[in-house]
């Protein structure tokens, strides 16, 4: 299968690349991993005339630990965080998401900023920087910084703007005292997610949760806070009725469209069913058994 | 290779490292890299399955920063493999002697009709690129984005667990 033509461009630097798409303007597509642009423009559902590549552009790929806050680069590649003892020990949650993502030969290609631009509404990134409350810094004439909430419009939609490029997913490095989990339910190796659930928790000195985010792909048009079951399971010590009453929330709080993964209502029901799971584990990892 | 806002029609000329030899071509920017092997090169032993990255059978590696990682062919173009060095199934082979992965696929019939082996063997040696002594587990999960629809992967894993410590008594770490 072959793309339409298009033409080629591959700046080296930002700058060079913020000047082509504003010059080139709707008819220009970025081309990050291009895992799923490429397959796109194969079955000819997307045929952009000019292309270009972020590919070359060094100062976009990095992972950096600095004063409390972790920043990657938006080129920076799934296999990347998959592997980065700094990423395991700051924020283990993307470790465990970017293992889960297509296959080792996809991460070796795919970044982190690609995936989240495409915003697939089934995609496991966006789910866990709302967990994370990630910042996403996106330039274009101007920098601006939107925060993960905001970002998120509908299937393939976000916030930025045709002339934007994002540039950096930044956020708190949790405390020590956190549990953390991206639960995913696949239904074949490799496969988008039916449902998956990013669950990053803070437990206070008193045992009770401190804060609670959770959020919830592949289970509406775009990926969401469940912001009810956070405010359930927050101030209060965890017990099983209390996770159980929070995974009903979230899966109220959903909204799936039926596919070849399943009805709504069987998605509805795995949304309770994995939200459960993945409160669970991360109640677990933060040394709280219920 | 045009940069910034430099104009980009028709061919572009690229540099690659197929196996060890030099190539210089010029190429429409939407050929995809595996029709570049298979079509200008002449690097027949990358098959292309599916052609919509699932099956894995056009797997190739791709050194990037001094790393070697398993890539899917049918999901790149050509022309972003410029200036890059890149193994497909033909360079595995030195003097007459298979490399150990794919004697391990020999030895233990890990194949039946063959058309997924080079994509397998290439997937293989990618995922020893991050975990030299795989366990079985950390294998069927290493080549999950790889299909075979003959053998049902049990002799494919055992042949790579084979290779994989071969490889790592060689001290080998690629070709």
């Amino acid at each position: 299968m072959y793309p339409r033509k298009f033409d080629y461009y591959a700046p080296k630097t930002l700058s060079q690349a913020l000047q082509l798409i504003s010059e080139k303007g709707e008819d220009a597509k970025i081309l990050a991993g291009g895992q799923s642009l490429i397959p796109m423009m194969k079955l000819r559902l997307a045929s952009p005339a000019f292309v270009v590549d972020l590919n070359g552009i060094k100062e976009l790929s990095y992972i950096k630990s600095e004063g409390g806050t972790m920043k990657l680069g938006s080129m920076t590649r799934h296999a990347d965080i998959e592997h980065s003892s700094v990423v395991a020990s700051k924020a283990p949650i993307m470790v465990e998401a970017a293992s889960q993502i297509a296959d080792q030969q996809v991460r070796n290609l795919g970044t982190i900023g690609g995936s989240l631009c495409h915003a697939d509404p089934s995609a496991d990134w966006p789910a866990v920087v709302l967990a994370l409350d990630a910042e996403l810094e996106a330039k274009g004439t101007v920098e601006r910084v939107i925060r993960s909430k905001d970002f998120f419009k509908g299937p393939f939609e976000t916030a930025l703007s045709q002339a934007e490029i994002l540039t950096e997913v930044r956020f708190r490095i949790p405390p020590a005292k956190s549990g953390y989990s991206y639960t995913k339910f696949e239904r074949k190796a490799g496969d988008f997610a039916t449902v998956g659930v990013a669950t990053q928790l803070e437990m206070g000195e008193d045992g009770t949760v401190s804060k609670a985010r959770i959020a919830l792909t592949a289970a509406g048009p775009a990926p969401f806070r469940a912001e009810e079951a956070e405010k359930l399971i927050t101030g209060q010590r965890p017990t099983a009725e209390l996770v159980e009453k929070a995974a009903k929330a979230a899966s109220d709080a959903s909204d799936p469209a039926p596919d070849l993964r399943g009805s709504a209502e069987y998605k509805k029901d795995m949304a309770r069913v994995f939200t459960k799971r993945s409160i669970r584990s991360a109640l677990e990892r933060a040394g709280v058994s219920i | 290779m045009s940069e910034g806002g430099a104009a980009a029609n028709g061919r572009i000329g690229i540099k690659v490292v197929v196996n060890g030899s030099i190539h210089e071509d010029k190429v429409e920017p939407r050929l995809l890299l595996v029709h570049y092997l298979r079509e200008t090169l002449g690097l027949t032993g990358t098959h292309v399955g599916c052609d919509t990255t699932n099956c894995g059978a056009c797997t190739i590696l791709m050194e990037a920063e001094g790393k070697w990682r398993a890539v899917k062919s049918c999901t790149m173009f050509a022309v972003q493999a410029d200036g890059r060095k890149l193994l497909t199934i033909e360079g595995l082979a030195k003097d007459g002697e298979l490399h150990p992965m794919q004697n391990a696929f020999w030895e233990n019939h890990a194949l039946q009709c063959g058309y997924c082996t080079p994509g397998m063997i290439m997937a293989a040696i990618g995922l020893l690129q991050y975990k030299p002594e795989p366990t079985e587990e950390e294998v069927r999960k290493g080549i999950s984005g790889n299909l075979c629809r003959c053998t049902g992967y049990q002799n494919i894993v055992k042949a790579i667990m084979q290779g994989s410590k071969q490889m790592s008594a060689n001290k080998q770490t690629i070709g």
